[in-house]
């Protein structure tokens, strides 16, 4: 008879856990099938001198950030500070992926919130971006010296996402 | 004055929603003409038939088809242009989930991380008949003093147990 009681209890018990979970759970964050992935291809111009071609290979060899941006997209801009900070202290070559972007508008952008790339793509069709499966900007990932994608963040990186995530991931990929 | 007032919100509802559908209706019709205009009607249609599949991930919960975010109309430019070089459907849903996983299709093959996803309701059901049928078995055995009785037993039947 008591445990016959109980049994609205469990239930009730097993069901905010389920719920208690999904509230942690962000649906945005997808994993990306790339991650341990050869990074995709590409050949872009940059965003700054139109006339200068990026490539994928060229990047080889080194460990290097790529961070999709766009001037038109909130997040970037309380990013950014982050990154400015990184790239001032050194660190590895953080590249940029100027995402659906007017090239005026991204310049601007740079001008007035300070350029941490060591250069950046332009992708005024987000040609690019659907070969990185790009869906929410911004959006960071890690590349081995390989061309392999080893992380993917997705949203503004934040001090902690750097300390703890980012900066472990890379100080283990220098050694290698 | 309840009554009326619960009239009265009822019939604004359904004035409401008569306006909508018929706005969307309306929207939906110009919109499809609008685009199909613009490439060949055989092409525009395999194209909505495979975007209708996958999830767009700016907003989920609608399709690539429904969806009118940025990303959305890149890849259904990006389906037709793949469907126009002359690319099947199977290499550009490989190509969709190369990039974004499984999670872009609205049907995900059944492997082991969306085992629970496709049997999930079904393991559930079959735990809730088993139960059904194990409660229904245990009264089938016990006696007809264990019931309290029918109303209409209760008149001329023996006097309740309690």
């Amino acid at each position: 008879m008591k445990t016959k009681l109980l049994w609205p209890l469990a239930i009730f018990l097993v069901l905010a856990v389920f719920l208690g979970v999904g509230l942690k759970l962000d649906p945005r964050e997808v994993p990306s099938p790339l991650v341990g992935k050869s990074a995709p291809v590409f050949k872009a111009p940059s965003l700054i001198q139109p006339e200068k071609v990026l490539r994928k290979e060229d990047m080889l060899g080194k460990v290097w950030m790529l961070n999709v941006w766009a001037s038109w997209c909130g997040a970037c801009r309380d990013e950014h500070p982050v990154l400015v900070a990184y790239a001032r202290n050194g660190g590895v070559p953080l590249y940029g992926l100027n995402y659906k972007d007017k090239r005026e508008d991204g310049m601007g952008w740079l001008n007035q919130f300070g350029n941490p790339y060591a250069d950046s793509l332009f992708d005024p069709d987000g040609r690019i971006g659907i070969d990185y499966g790009v869906y929410g900007v911004p959006e960071t990932f890690v590349i081995d010296q390989a061309g392999v994608i080893r992380y993917k963040h997705i949203g503004p990186v934040t001090p902690d996402v750097l300390r703890n995530k980012i900066e472990p991931l890379l100080k283990q990929l220098n050694k290698a | 004055m309840i009554k009326t007032s619960t009239l009265v919100v009822g019939r604004a509802l359904r004035v409401l929603t008569l306006g909508l559908a018929i706005a969307s209706f309306g929207g939906g019709a110009l919109a499809a003409e609008a685009q199909s205009a613009s490439a060949n009607p055989e092409l525009e249609a395999r194209m909505m038939a495979m975007a209708a599949e996958l999830r767009c991930l700016v907003c989920q919960n609608q399709t690539i088809a429904d969806s009118h975010a940025g990303l959305a109309e890149d890849l259904r430019q990006q389906i037709r242009e793949m469907l126009a070089k002359g690319q099947n459907e199977r290499e550009i849903m490989d190509y969709m989930t190369q990039r974004y996983g499984d999670f872009v299709l609205y049907r995900p093959p059944f492997k082991a991380s969306t085992a629970l996803l496709w049997a999930g309701p079904a393991v559930l059901m079959a735990f809730a008949l088993g139960a059904l049928v194990v409660v229904l078995r245990r009264r089938q055995r016990l006696g007809d003093d264990a019931f309290e009785p029918d109303d209409a037993a209760s008149e001329s039947g023996p006097p309740a147990a309690r």
